[in-house]
């Protein structure tokens, strides 16, 4: 716009007072979220309370317990490997259920970004949906599905696959399935995002250039996806790793994630500081991915140029 | 579904097959609800064997005392939550305004989601211990203030990308036309950012009444909230009732997501592209 009349230079503050209306919102969020972070961290380094809380002393016990176990005669510590089992057990079925939701939730993404206007905004609302729902119900739905007289067991015997029921429940199966069904439309929304701006005419242009669908598919879209990926992924493998409700409505009794694990020393076991120090490690584990992820999420610049 | 199989014009960039995974995927998606869904109108008590339609269940649930009180504290809460959690994230999307970078604001950007990027495990042990700390007791309060911190990012968000699609030249005119800066902002910006702020309080509601682990955690006895409600009846066996219970809050849920997807498009043909902004 053509300045005819020069407007008064607005006076520039060197703190805007409309900037004090950030602060409730960093009050709330620092006074009731960081803060218990930091108590956390804090209580990971104490001794339990006999009934739950803990005693102000402090103790590197509850990281010690994590890798040994101390022997209460003699109070020497040996190596016990259930603890860490549980973590690596989470980290594989994170990683498991974040592949599998990858391979489905790639093609739907593509899919949905490349239709009409219409058809998009309606499939990416359906996608979406489930996100909204409660993520209980959700896995209740899940369990009513692969209960031995669930519908996948009723279908099965009904086309004569087999007569008795097979047992899908309480197992890795039922947990990395459940896994997927939660958190994929996670995976599909940022995809989804990444792919909807992509220059449809570099993939015509490939073409043009005798490239076939399978080097198109590798060379042109894979790379430019590649924030995409990266950033759906973290979204289903961060829950993933954390899932409460999955293990514990879907595992069983006796298969342990982490997310359990840590509800149990809060819970029955009261064991606060183990409890602690296990989301201390959860949490350290989710950085060292982040830090990673910022790393690998950058386009490459080669593909850029050529 | 006959919108995966239609020939589109743009057949050059798609890929065989895209079409059926994306089928599969909706069909992953949608299947075990409708399946929760029907068995809610099952006659039969057994869960899954179908012995005709039935509202039995629904009204078996309406009657049930523990429900009555836990839909109660559900509704309290989410109010409360939304309410508070909608002011907070007004207020701090009107002063991050239209995505300016400011001292400070990657650090600001980071706290404010930080309530999503966290897995609620640590969220909801975390709010525990401070409770514990401070010696609360564990209540409708604890539960309150556990879900105003969640319920910021998700109402912040959509009041946010509102404020983005605003044409800013609008309330330069108001104050070319001599409106206050109060008036401006009661007259121009407020009723302007209107559908931004009911789509993120609906947001934040859905997302307050949907929660469990974290409100599991920090309730005391007896104010347990819906899906608590259901988690604990869940624990001593599967029932239809629990059945009918689930399909109302699925309901509840999806109707007040549409409801907010429409707000906040329906106000947004009356905007300018920000692309016109200088």
């Amino acid at each position: 716009m053509p300045e005819l009349i020069p407007a008064p230079e607005p006076k520039r503050e060197k703190f805007p007072k409309s900037r004090l209306l950030l602060l409730p919102a960093v009050l709330v969020i620092g006074f009731f979220l960081v803060l218990p972070l930091v108590i956390i961290i804090t209580y990971s380094f104490l001794v339990p309370a006999t009934f739950g809380g803990v005693v102000w002393q402090f103790s590197t016990e509850a990281y010690t317990q994590f890798l040994f176990e101390r022997d209460i005669f003699d109070e020497t510590l040996a190596f016990n490997a259930a603890y860490l089992q549980i973590f690596l057990r989470s980290v594989m079925l994170a990683v498991s259920a974040t592949v599998v939701s990858l391979i489905i939730g790639f093609p739907t993404a593509y899919f949905i970004a490349t239709r009409p206007d219409r058809q998009k905004n309606l499939l990416i609302f359906l996608i979406t949906l489930p996100f909204w729902t409660n993520l209980l119900i959700r896995t209740f739905c899940v369990l009513l599905i692969l209960r031995d007289d669930g519908l996948v067991n009723s279908i099965a015997i009904g086309l004569g696959l087999y007569s008795t029921p097979v047992t899908y429940l309480y197992n890795d199966f039922a947990m990395g399935a459940g896994l997927v069904y939660s958190y994929l439309p996670f995976m599909i929304l940022p995809l989804y995002a990444n792919l909807e701006r992509m220059d449809r005419r570099v993939v015509e242009a490939a073409y043009d250039l005798y490239a076939t669908p399978r080097r198109v598919f590798t060379e042109v879209i894979l790379p430019h996806a590649r924030p995409g990926i990266v950033a759906g992924s973290l979204l289903v493998f961060i829950p993933s790793l954390g899932t409460f409700l999955v293990p514990d409505m879907l595992g069983g009794g006796g298969k342990l994630l982490i997310g359990n694990l840590i509800q149990l020393q809060f819970g029955s076991s009261r064991n606060w500081p183990f409890g602690a120090a296990l989301a201390v490690i959860l949490l350290a584990a989710i950085l060292v991915v982040l830090m990673l992820a910022a790393r690998r999420s950058r386009v490459p610049d080669t593909a850029e140029r050529r | 579904m006959a919108i995966l199989q239609r020939k589109e014009p743009h057949s050059l960039i798609s890929f065989r097959g895209f079409g059926s995974v994306t089928g599969l995927c909706l069909f992953i998606l949608y299947v075990p609800m409708l399946v929760l869904v029907v068995f809610s109108f099952n006659a039969n008590r057994a869960v899954t064997v179908w012995g005709g339609f039935s509202l039995q269940w629904y009204a078996k649930a309406a009657y049930n005392g523990g429900l009555q009180n836990a839909a109660w504290n559900s509704l309290v809460v989410a109010v409360i939550a939304t309410i508070v959690a909608t002011a907070i994230a007004t207020a701090a999307a009107l002063a991050t305004g239209r995505g300016q970078r400011f001292r400070g604001s990657q650090a600001f950007y980071m706290l404010v989601n930080l309530p999503l990027m966290l897995p609620e495990i640590i969220i909801a042990v975390g709010t525990l211990s401070f409770f514990a700390l401070l010696g609360m007791k564990l209540s409708l309060l604890t539960i309150i203030i556990a879900h105003t911190v969640f319920c910021i990012p998700f109402a912040y968000l959509p009041i946010r990308s509102r404020l983005e699609t605003m044409d800013a030249r609008l309330e330069e005119a108001a104050s070319d036309l001599y409106a206050s800066p109060l008036d401006a902002y009661r007259h121009v910006t407020m009723p302007l950012l209107m559908p931004g702020i009911i789509s993120g309080a609906m947001l934040a509601f859905v997302v307050s009444l949907d929660d469990f682990i974290i409100t599991a955690m920090v309730a005391g006895a007896g104010s347990g909230t819906l899906p608590v409600y259901v988690y604990t009846q869940l624990k001593q066996g599967v029932t239809p009732e629990i059945n009918a219970i689930s399909t109302v809050l699925l309901a509840v849920s999806i109707v007040l997501v549409a409801a907010s997807y429409f707000v906040a498009k329906a106000g947004s043909k009356h905007v300018r592209p920000a692309t016109e902004q200088p």
